[in-house]
């Protein structure tokens, strides 16, 4: 499937006939889906559907779980990201997560977006001092810490983490950012500011966010998802999906009726 | 019918068992004060500089423990530098890399087992296995060695037990920024548990100091003073194995309680500094990591 009647970008992510099991569960099954570039993609569906399991595969996060095994196929920018020749670090920095829970390191607001560059081996304190201000700059929390760049980052609020963390993500420069319910934990306020920030970083990134919130995906997101049990029900805009539903199960969910 | 009060015989059998759990809370402490008091009353007289600071001589009578003192510092010192990287490092695989858990649970069990058998055994396998077959003869590194092998399932458990206290979040967090396992867990994960990681060397510090059993097999009964290198190569008593010597073969009891006296001071000391470290360690963490350093 795909929602590319709405955009003409290309696409950046496909899977293809994707599945993925945990020991006996399968938690996703024969998922094909395109996703363009530079658009903001929602994946909606109740728990336990498979969202942040298509989620987590993108960027071979799965990987972590020993129980999980996957079969198909992952092209990022044509690439089979399952192939022996893809270096899974280099996947991860081009396609970056945010999770559901804020989780920066319990190390100062710098260091923090530091570690990233860090990890792909930028030494020179010029350089990182540049990348630190940007990334903040880029993650609008810039003024609220740049007095702050010294201390624990686990003294910031919920939200300001949680764009601290977008902010993390940002610096090792991805192309793709991959968000887990990032608004999920936090209060309306910092969601709203969340939520400005994804529309703004679309201009540059390319955005799959999973959520649990209709109003948000409807919000914010050019094409929408809909998992129920693993399957990939219905995949298209975001206008047509929240509109004029092509299949009942999804309209059953959009309008509340079960989920 | 008065129905505020219990019948009689409730009542007295309640009193009853109170007292014999008074009585016998009231003996344990007993006990272990009593215990405290005669060995600082009969040996804090005996505690003098020129015992701290002297090798014994055939002058009767005159002892000087200065020699075991440093014995015992030589054998913690190797023990630990020795167990240390051994231990964390079998933990760290554990919890880290090991992905089957069949395997693990298997290591754990053996472990656990290790640490249950009684430290005359090691003695017996240290000799053997180090002092003969080794090659290293009745020596401090034997004794030392011989340590290693009973302490490390201990120094393992605790730094695993410290492991899992660091949260998940953290670890896929770094994943997720592309950073590989070694990474992962020198900038993430050990400096969340190296609290745990050290105040398990200071109880390994504390067991080391109170063990004697295994020690008299491997690292003999000597008094002479060396130089750390030489002392490593050569037998020598540690302060545990002298105050057998002196209560037992030599009938010298003031120089044995005093001893006591000293190792008593010396296992409060080192139980003190563990729960000093873990707290200290607990306030550093709440201010977050030290700074990875970069260039100017």
């Amino acid at each position: 499937m795909n929602a590319s009647d709405n955009h003409n970008n290309e696409t950046i992510i496909s899977t293809k006939d994707l599945c993925v099991w945990y020991d006996d569960f399968q938690a996703l099954i024969d998922v094909s889906m395109e996703i363009p570039e530079k658009s903001i993609t929602a994946l909606i569906g109740p728990s336990g559907c498979g969202k942040s399991t298509f989620l987590r595969t993108l960027n071979r996060m799965n990987d972590l779980i020993d129980c999980a095994k996957t079969t198909g196929n992952v092209y990022y920018r044509g690439q089979d990201i399952f192939q022996s020749s893809m270096e899974v670090s280099e996947l991860r920095r081009h396609i970056g997560m945010v999770f559901q829970k804020p989780n920066p390191f319990p190390m100062s607001v710098y260091d923090n977006i530091a570690y990233g560059p860090r990890t792909h081996g930028i030494k020179s304190r010029a350089k990182l001092d540049d990348i630190v201000e940007r990334s903040l700059r880029n993650a609008a929390i810039w003024e609220e810490v740049r007095d702050k760049l010294r201390q624990n980052a686990l003294g910031l609020s919920g939200g300001q983490q949680q764009r601290l963390c977008i902010a993390r993500a940002l610096a090792v420069q991805p192309d793709v950012l991959l968000m887990d319910e990032p608004t999920s934990a936090l209060d309306p306020i910092s969601t709203t500011k969340i939520e400005e920030l994804i529309l703004q970083l679309k201009e540059n990134y390319t955005i799959i966010i999973v959520t649990h919130n209709m109003q948000q995906a409807l919000r914010i997101s050019d094409g929408t998802a809909f998992f129920l049990l693993g399957d990939l029900i219905e995949y298209g805009s975001t206008d047509v999906i929240f509109s004029t539903p092509s299949d009942k199960r999804t309209e059953d969910y959009i309008t509340g009726r079960f989920g | 019918m008065k129905t505020n009060q219990l019948p009689i015989r409730r009542r007295a059998y309640i009193a009853t068992m109170k007292t014999i759990m008074w009585i016998s809370a009231l003996i344990t402490c007993a006990l272990i004060i009593g215990i405290i008091v005669y060995v600082f009353v009969k040996g804090i007289p005996f505690i003098s500089w020129d015992l701290l600071s002297t090798s014994p001589t055939y002058i009767p009578h005159h002892i000087g423990i200065l020699p075991d003192i440093m014995n015992t510092i030589y054998i913690v010192i190797a023990s630990l530098v020795v167990m240390v990287p051994l231990g964390a490092g079998a933990a760290i695989y554990l919890e880290e890399y090991a992905t089957n858990q069949k395997v693990v649970a298997v290591i754990e069990y053996a472990a656990e087992t290790l640490s249950g058998i009684p430290s005359i055994i090691y003695g017996l396998v240290g000799m053997l296995f180090f002092c003969e077959f080794a090659g290293l003869r009745t020596s401090i590194l034997a004794g030392a060695l011989t340590l290693v092998i009973m302490n490390l399932p201990s120094i393992m458990r605790t730094t695993q037990e410290s492991l899992k206290t660091v949260p998940q979040s953290y670890r896929e967090g770094a994943f997720a920024l592309g950073a590989g396992k070694w990474r992962v867990i020198r900038t993430v994960v050990l400096p969340g548990c190296v609290d745990g990681i050290i105040t398990g060397c200071v109880l390994a510090t504390g067991r080391i100091l109170g063990e004697s059993a295994a020690l008299l097999f491997t690292a003999g009964f000597a008094h002479a003073l060396n130089g750390f290198f030489q002392g490593l190569m050569s037998p020598g008593a540690t302060l545990t194995v002298a105050l057998y010597v002196y209560a037992k073969e030599q009938g010298e009891f003031g120089a044995a309680f005093a001893i006591a006296a000293i190792l008593m001071v010396l296992t409060l000391g080192i139980n003190s500094l563990a729960m000093w470290l873990e707290n200290h360690f607990k306030k550093l963490r709440e201010q977050g990591y030290p700074q990875e350093k970069s260039k100017e």
